[in-house]
């Protein structure tokens, strides 16, 4: 009877033996506690729930999962100094600090929250606030469908970090490889809030890509052909053509498991038939295309950044589309290179290892092409270029690593090794985390109104590259010593140094973070001073720097007509930006708290599976139908703003001394200026 | 603008410590690099080469990367300034073509030496091959000497100069066995045969380890490589099979039971076919299911 209320769930599952653990808790605890009484001290929850947590505005949704892909930046950073920490003491005699159950996790935990919960929330934030903007549109296809997606996402974070908690979390690596990952190594809880987190999430993800490729498909403002779409804009349309194509795999794959884990089947036990390859051959088939997802929004946003500041045409355009093309088709014919050392014949290496040098073709054009992009233009040094600049030097190395272990011959050397962390970590910390960082310097006023301190951001520049070459080139000089990955203990004195030396890396990143952190307490503080009244503070060349910034919710009063690739740098040119127009009705998506709902939902869900509580479990599938139900017998989903108030919106936003007494009533209109939407 | 210069170039001077290292006076600690057979030897030059090949483009962009932001910095009015340029036949040509040409390069070397390095061909030697047959467990590597009639536990003796065939397969999760000195690396999996072919070309002492990380005592699962002449090899062996302990049916159910930081054992072995009866293990004591096992086939056995 006990087991058929409480499932698996004891609260011996709270691990009160690991002080760590405990403390982390407890802070992290004392923290949420402190946030929420302050917000209900200020009386703005109901605020936080009807203007953001209900908001079916693409802007809003990106920025929290800008805002969520911080956060968890902070936890899987920590994962990051602790694994350092770990591997810089235990050398000989020494055990370390942490005991082998809590550090397998760490690294599970690191691995997938970096990946899932920060690289990808990151970029669909930026890509939710800036794609309809750049394209011309007022919203994406699908506006409630855009919430639902990030509740599911920010539901699934939640089941992830709930597992620090509660129980614990996978200690089978973040690609969770069986036979390792099965009940029989694995019976307990940990595994199952990996397998969850990544199912809901991904979900999630599928529903993203799908309205984002429909997104760029129909609403482009009319002359915009695709050949006369912005490289972001492109880059995203093919991101989301490789989500569509490659989550569905990751869905099955973590399904089967699931199935092997619950119900006893044997897709990829040892023993009854089951084969562990089929396994790994499926998860990559999901994981290399997952790879180029996360970097190529990043590189669509270094080519903005570089024409930009360059004050020059991006060079190459159309060598840049077709080379993003070319690495997204490509992306799918090279996942046996994570496991060349299977056993696999010559010929089958071969392949695969020579599929994934000629990815190395158009990567290296789209290089040249960036650098010339800067050649004969006027480069100003801004943070954003700062990052593409570390970007281009740092990545030409990951790249070089990268072709190195896709030769068969040399990956048996170095498969599996440090080696091949340091690769890895070369090229996800420039080719995404970097172009990100660059995209939210970049984009920063246009969202909210003012810029972000330079000062800082250069500062936080400079300690992220420094620390980066610092904490992972050792790392290939230790993977050329044959140090294998994820040691939490070794007896080789040789190997210490070099750890002692990443471990003063992530101190001087950790640095880099903190300047970040500060820069963004400072310009919320001197937000007067950074204010940019003109929506174009970079002089920038696409269409989301025609708006007023904030923009206002319906993005643009009239749709404008495109008729060359960097429309908004050629209307300055011709002086096309009327200010005097006949404004239209519009119609904009209502707000919806089922978003909320749903991802609360699937949050019992998937707590519910993870504990075996199927009484729960059930009422909460349920309910997620019961709301889809719902949603589509509402018949009001849509709201008009009339033309007059478009037009008293539309007056205040490009005279800012004006009244804004009208927008004071009208729910839609409200926090349309920064100080009534605040950061979050 | 200076500023910005002289910490880029420290952070890069910082950099390639590896590729001191590569110039070859390093010492044994650089496992990959000091190669002890000829496998890793060819291995390390084929590393080597690849670096070599891709460091003709590498390093020319990452000076153009310097030199383009230098020079056309706004803060320099001499400079030219084309802000409508944004299209060249030729140069577009010239981006296509040069890394076309090096991954041309670059492949031709990856089809031939995935041949001439695969794990599966035996190499060419006038001694006969030499066989030793390897179970990962956990969490220690059993090394079977089928024609010897020992076994040991997390160390491996091996006549040097002779060419080794391992057979491989895994007595629970998947591991990886790597001695990166005599030449990498092959997956140990449940079910499943794998082979790979290693030389030692002179005698000495090698590292080994598992570099597929599977579970608690993983980082534990090292064992040393001894090369030695025949004639210390057989001595070896008469040593092991006058020592006392007997691999059987009893010493093995004991030894399969996982444990960590396995210090090397011994034994003379009373299982004649105990890798293939591993490679086709009964399971079903292990769990409920009441399906007999259905050894996989080897992958191109």
């Amino acid at each position: 009877m006990e087991e058929l209320i409480f499932g698996r769930l004891t609260l011996r599952e709270i691990p009160y033996d690991n002080p760590i653990i405990m403390a982390t808790l407890g802070g992290s605890t004392m923290l949420l506690l402190c946030i929420a009484f302050l917000i209900w001290y200020h009386g703005k929850w109901s605020y936080l729930w009807k203007e953001w947590f209900t908001s079916v505005d693409h802007k809003r949704i990106g920025i929290m999962y800008v805002v969520l892909a911080l956060v968890m930046l902070l936890r899987g950073f920590a994962d990051a100094l602790l694994m350092r920490t770990q591997q810089a003491l235990a050398e000989g005699s020494a055990q370390g600090y942490l005991p082998p159950d809590h550090y397998n996790q760490i690294f599970s935990a690191h691995g997938t929250i970096m990946i899932i919960f920060v690289a990808m929330p990151f970029f669909i934030g930026l890509m939710n606030i800036i794609v309809p903007l750049q394209i011309g549109a007022r919203d994406v296809a699908y506006p409630f469908l855009n919430s639902v997606s990030f509740w599911l996402t920010a539901s699934s974070a939640a089941l992830v970090m709930l597992s620090l908690g509660l129980g614990n979390f996978s200690h089978a690596g973040w690609s969770g490889y069986p036979p390792l990952s099965e009940k029989y190594y694995s019976p307990g809880p940990g595994v199952d809030y990996w397998i969850w987190g990544l199912q809901l999430g991904g979900v999630g993800t599928l529903m993203t890509g799908i309205n984002f490729f429909v997104t760029i498909l129909r609403l482009r403002a009319p002359g915009m052909t695709l050949m006369k779409m912005p490289i972001f804009s492109w880059t995203i349309l093919v991101t989301n053509v490789l989500i569509m194509l490659a989550f569905p795999v990751l869905t099955v794959v973590l399904a089967l498991l699931a199935l092997d884990r619950y119900t006893g089947m044997h897709f990829f036990t040892n023993h009854g038939g089951g084969n562990l390859m089929m396994f790994t051959n499926l998860f990559w088939i999901w994981g290399h295309p997952e790879v180029y997802i996360v970097i190529l929004p990043a590189f669509g946003i270094y080519s903005e950044v570089a024409a930009t500041f360059s004050k020059k045409r991006l060079f190459g355009y159309t060598s840049m589309v077709y080379a993003s093309v070319a690495i997204a088709t490509l992306s799918f014919m090279v996942w046996l290179h994570h496991f060349f050392t299977m056993g696999a014949g010559a010929n089958v290496n071969a392949f695969f290892g020579i599929a994934t040098m000629v990815i190395a073709i158009p990567t290296g054009v789209k290089i040249f092409n960036w650098l010339f992009t800067f050649y004969r233009g006027r480069i100003e040094f801004t943070t954003p270029v700062l990052w593409t600049l570390g970007f281009i030097v740092t990545f030409c190395i990951g790249g070089m690593t990268g072709v190195l272990l896709a030769v068969p011959g040399a990956d048996f050397e170095l498969h599996n090794s440090e080696f091949l962390i340091a690769h890895f970590h070369n090229m996800l910390i420039p080719g995404a985390l970097f172009g990100y960082f660059a995209g939210y310097a970049y984009w920063f006023p246009k969202v909210f109104g003012f810029k972000l301190d330079e000062t800082w951001g250069k500062r936080a520049f400079w300690l992220w590259i420094v620390g980066f070459y610092l904490a992972f080139m050792p790392l290939y000089a230790l993977g050329f010593m044959g140090m294998p990955r994820r040691l939490i203990h070794y007896d080789n004195s040789h190997w210490q140094p070099y750890l002692v030396v990443a471990l003063s890396g992530t101190l001087i990143i950790f640095g880099g973070i903190l300047c970040q952190i500060l820069q963004l307490t400072l310009s919320i503080r001197n937000r007067a001073r950074l204010r940019d009244e003109t929506g174009d503070p970079w002089d920038g060349r696409t269409l989301e720097w025609s708006t007023p910034s904030p923009p206002p919710a319906y993005n643009f009063a009239r749709i404008p007509q495109i008729h060359t690739r960097d429309a908004f740098h050629s209307m300055k040119k011709q002086a096309r930006r009327t200010e005097e127009v006949d404004y239209e009705a519009i119609l904009l998506p209502r707000s919806s708290s089922l978003g909320p709902i749903m991802g609360g939902l699937t949050f019992v869900l998937g707590f519910s599976l993870v504990w075996y509580l199927w009484w729960s479990a059930i009422l909460a599938l349920a309910g997620l139908i019961g709301c889809v139900i719902a949603r589509s017998w509402d018949e009001h989903t849509e709201e008009e703003l009339s033309a007059q108030e478009v037009r008293a919106i539309e007056t205040a936003l490009r005279h800012p001394g004006a009244s804004v007494s009208f927008a004071e009533k009208s729910p839609p209109i409200q926090n349309l200026t920064f100080e009534r939407s605040p950061l979050p | 603008m200076k500023k910005w210069i002289i910490p880029w170039m420290g952070a890069l001077l910082l950099c390639p410590s590896w590729l001191w290292a590569c110039t070859g006076n390093c010492g044994d600690q650089w496992a990959v690099l000091t190669p002890r057979g000829t496998i890793a030897g060819q291995e390390k030059t084929l590393i080597l080469t690849a670096l070599g090949l891709m460091l003709l483009v590498v390093v020319p962009v990452i000076l153009m990367t310097f030199l383009f932001a230098w020079k056309y910095r706004a803060s320099n009015p001499r400079a030219d300034y084309d802000p409508d340029w944004d299209h060249s036949p030729l140069i577009e040509w010239v981006v296509w073509t040069i890394p076309t040409l090096i991954v041309a390069v670059l492949g031709y070397l990856v089809w031939t030496s995935s041949h001439t390095l695969s794990p599966y061909r035996p190499i060419a030697s006038s001694q006969p091959q030499f066989e030793v047959q390897v179970v990962a467990m956990d969490w220690k590597w059993l090394f079977i000497y089928p024609e010897w009639h020992i076994a040991t536990v997390n160390r491996l003796v091996i006549p040097a100069g002779v060419p080794i065939h391992f057979s491989l397969t895994s007595d629970a999760v998947m591991s990886s066995f790597f001695i990166p000195q005599l030449g990498g690396q092959i997956y140990a999996m449940a079910g499943m045969k794998t082979h790979l072919h290693l030389i030692a070309d002179r005698p000495g002492v090698f590292q080994g380890y598992n570099t597929q990380f599977s579970g608690q005592g993983f980082s534990g699962m090292t064992f040393e490589t001894v090369a030695t002449s025949g004639e210390a090899f057989r001595q070896w062996v008469h040593q092991v099979e006058t020592g006392g302990q007997v691999l059987d049916r009893a010493t093995f159910a004991i030894l399969e039971k996982p444990s960590i930081n396995e210090a090397p054992r011994l034994y003379s072995l009373a299982l004649p076919d105990l890798f293939d009866s591993i490679l086709s293990k009964d399971t079903t004591l292990r769990t409920m299911t009441s399906h007999s096992p259905a050894p996989m086939t080897a992958i191109e056995d």
